[in-house]
Formats: structure tokens, C-alpha cells, sequence
């Protein structure tokens, strides 16, 4: 039997919650549905100059895509810029990056790169072994701290006043499943469409429009639309922790429909009390005193990593 | 009948003799979820609904990113 699209009767691509819908109903229900979030949480506006965080992976070429379309749609004059971080992870980044520079170039997208070798003068594969002889850290620890650092510092150093990532609502589950599984509020502030608990000095303001498009249905757009994806996968694979979370959430989610979108939705209920709450704990940033990259305690804990590398 | 089924991600192919009726019975016997998934027919998406037939080739596309 084939599925019909509920709007057209042409044939299903895809059986959502509220019915199936053929491939053109479907690329227009996902491109407005990006474009709602960001009208509605306000996540660009005319002024901003607009960072868009890319990696090669099928969210970034999404994001990258329908960031460009929107700011043509709605005549916006912002300037913007993809960037992206190698991490020097062979047999890995270098086939994303490479699918991401097609890209780039076939969109006319600038793209910026920075590598982890000239920012903190080795790669992911060289330094994780050293520091986790000393701390015991795992290369994803390690690759998230030093990627956000250089995000942050080279999207507001290239002047941005907002920072696009590629973030579905598989992730968003995933993060507020795990920070409530290991009673983490604190850090659970720091989700929602936009991120940061207010204007901190120096930190550009994360944006998410790809918030309530499951994994899914973003890999359908991107195949739909022909953008070429590499299954490259990084060899230090993800937390044990977060696939467990993953796997169980999309066994619900095939049982009962809708539950990622549920989850997000009571969340989001309660985000505007955690973030008055974080507002009021947390101590002011400071800069730190190598990078001047906010920093809770004075050495920020991207430069720690570094010292620990670079220690005789 | 016999399916055929090619795992993008891992690259790989596999020759099943599959009992069921659907793309939902496939994935269920190969014990993949539908939402990790998408699955390519001829380069046509097929929903859960869509009935295979003898000596299909099915091509599944992973929904998760690598890094
Ligand atoms: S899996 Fe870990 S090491 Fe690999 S890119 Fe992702 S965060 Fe970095
Ligand atoms: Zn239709
Ligand atoms: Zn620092």
C-alpha cells in the first residue's frame, strides 16, 4: 500500500504526526518550520552579522543552506560567514571538510577555517593521549572544550553578533534527558533555541534553527536536496551515556510519535525558570587571563587543557 | 523472498530472506529503528507502509551524524 500526502495525494516520503506528506509538501513544511523558529524566538535580526558554526555533517549544510535562504527571503542585509574548526581527526575531518568546501563554494558561502593545531599547537589525535595520561579526560571532553573556545573567539573576532548551530531536536532531547538523568540544572540553563544566560561580555549568543526538526527529517531534507554527506565517522565515538539515551528515545519515539517533541516542549515550559535561577547563581564571568575568552575561574578551562599538554 | 539490504554507514551489504510484508516488518527484523533511518528504494523514499517485493535491493540511510 502506498502512503499519499495528505495535502496533494502525490506519494509519501515521510509519515509525521499529523500525516504524510509527499517530497515537495515536505521540503516547504521543514523550510517554514526553520524559518518560524527564528522569526518566533527571535534568533536573527536585521543587524546581526551572523556566524553560522559548520562541520560537513548534514546539519551544518542545512543550516548553512536555510540560513542563507531566509536572510534572502526576508532582505535581510547581514553579513555572514560559515566557520569551522578541524580538530585534526584523521580519517575523519578531512572528508567533512572536504564535502564542506564543495559546499561553500557551490553556495558562494565564505567559509573561515581554524585548526586545533595552529590554536593550541597540536591536533585532537596528538593531544588527547598526553592529557588524558595527566587528567584522565576523553578526546570528546577535550575536542568540545577547545572547539567552543575557538567558536566563540573567531566568530566575535570576525565581528558576529550571533552564532548559528546546526542543533536538532534529537540532540535538545538527547541534552536535557542526560542533564536531568545526572541532576545537572545548572547546565540545563543553557539549552533552549538560544543559548547563554544573558549578555555576558565577549560571548557571541548561540542560535539554533534547526531546534524543532527532528534528525530525522533533517536528513531527509539534506537528501532530498542533494547535498552530499560523508559517513565518515570520528573513531573516539560518543559517550556511551548519550547513544543509550539516543537509542532509547528513538525506540519511544517509534512507539509513540511525538515523544522528542514532547520532551523539548515541557522543557521549554520550565526554561525560563531555570535561566532566572542561573541568573541569579552564578557568579560573573570573567575574561581569562591567557585568552580573554570568558572564563569562570581566571585561566579559562580551554587554556588549562593546553597547559596540561604543554607541561615538561 | 529474498531483499537485499545495503547499510550505508557501515557500508555494507546484506542478503536476507525476509518473511514480512513492509518496510516496517524489515526493519523490525533486522532490529533497526524506523526513526535511525531512511529507507531508499531506486532512489525513492519508502515509508513505513510501502510493501516490498521479491529481489527488492533496499538502500538504508543513517539519520545519525558522525562526530
Ligand atoms: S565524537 Fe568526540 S572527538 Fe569526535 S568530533 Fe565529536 S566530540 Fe570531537
Ligand atoms: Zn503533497
Ligand atoms: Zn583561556
Amino acid at each position: 500500500m502506498k502512503m499519499a500526502c495528505h495535502k496533494c495525494a502525490e506519494k509519501a516520503v515521510i509519515a509525521l504526526q499529523h500525516g504524510e506528506l509527499c517530497k515537495n509538501h515536505f521540503l516547504s513544511y521543514f523550510e517554514e518550520k526553520v524559518f518560524t523558529t527564528i522569526t518566533k524566538h527571535d534568533l536573527l535580526n536585521r543587524k546581526d552579522t551572523i556566524g553560522i558554526a559548520a562541520s560537513g555533517g548534514k546539519d551544518s549544510l542545512t543550516v548553512l543552506y536555510l540560513t542563507k535562504k531566509f536572510l534572502k527571503k526576508h532582505q535581510f542585509p547581514s553579513r555572514f560567514f560559515a566557520l569551522v574548526v578541524d580538530e585534526g581527526i584523521a580519517g575523519y575531518r578531512e572528508h567533512t571538510l572536504k564535502d564542506l568546501e564543495m559546499f561553500c563554494k557551490k553556495q558562494q558561502i565564505e567559509l573561515k577555517k581554524v585548526s586545533f593545531r595552529e590554536a593550541w599547537g597540536a591536533t585532537l589525535d596528538e593531544a588527547h593521549p598526553k592529557i588524558n595520561k595527566d587528567t584522565k579526560k576523553k578526546p570528546c571532553t577535550i575536542c568540545g572544550v577547545w572547539r567552543r573556545s575557538l567558536l566563540n573567539r573567531h566568530a566575535r573576532e570576525a565581528g558576529a553578533t550571533k552564532l548559528v548551530t546546526g542543533h536538532n531536536l534529537d540532540d535538545e532531547a538527547q541534552a536535557i534527558l542526560m542533564n536531568m538523568f545526572k541532576a545537572n540544572v545548572g547546565l540545563a540553563a543553557s539549552l533552549g533555541p538560544k543559548s547563554g544566560i544573558k549578555e555576558r561580555e565577549g560571548f557571541v549568543p548561540r542560535v539554533k534553527p534547526l531546534y524543532f526538526c527532528t534528525e530525522k527529517e533533517t536528513r531527509l531534507y539534506a537528501f532530498l536536496k542533494g547535498f552530499t554527506v560523508n559517513f565518515a565517522e570520528c573513531p573516539n565515538a560518543r559517550e556511551g551515556f548519550r547513544i543509550a539515551i539516543r537509542d532509547f528515545l528513538n525506540d519511544f519515539e517509534g512507539r509513540y510519535k511525538g515523544t522528542k517533541q514532547s520532551i523539548v516542549n515541557s522543557f521549554l515550559e520550565i526554561l525560563p525558570l531555570l535561566k532566572e535561577k542561573a541568573r541569579q547563581d552564578t557568579t560573573h564571568p570573567q575574561a581569562c587571563e591567557r585568552c580573554g575568552e570568558p572564563a569562570r575561574q581566571t585561566v579559562c578551562q580551554a587554556c588549562a587543557l593546553q597547559e596540561v599538554l604543554h607541561a615538561p | 523472498m529474498n531483499i537485499t539490504v545495503i547499510h550505508e554507514r557501515k557500508r555494507a551489504t546484506e542478503h536476507l530472506s525476509f518473511a514480512g510484508k513492509s518496510v516496517f516488518d524489515l526493519l523490525q527484523q533486522i532490529n533497526v529503528s524506523p526513526e535511525a533511518v531512511i529507507v531508499v528504494r531506486n532512489n525513492d523514499v519508502l515509508t513505513e507502509n510501502e510493501i516490498l517485493n521479491d529481489n527488492d535491493e533496499i538502500q538504508l540511510l543513517s539519520v545519525i551524524s558522525g562526530g
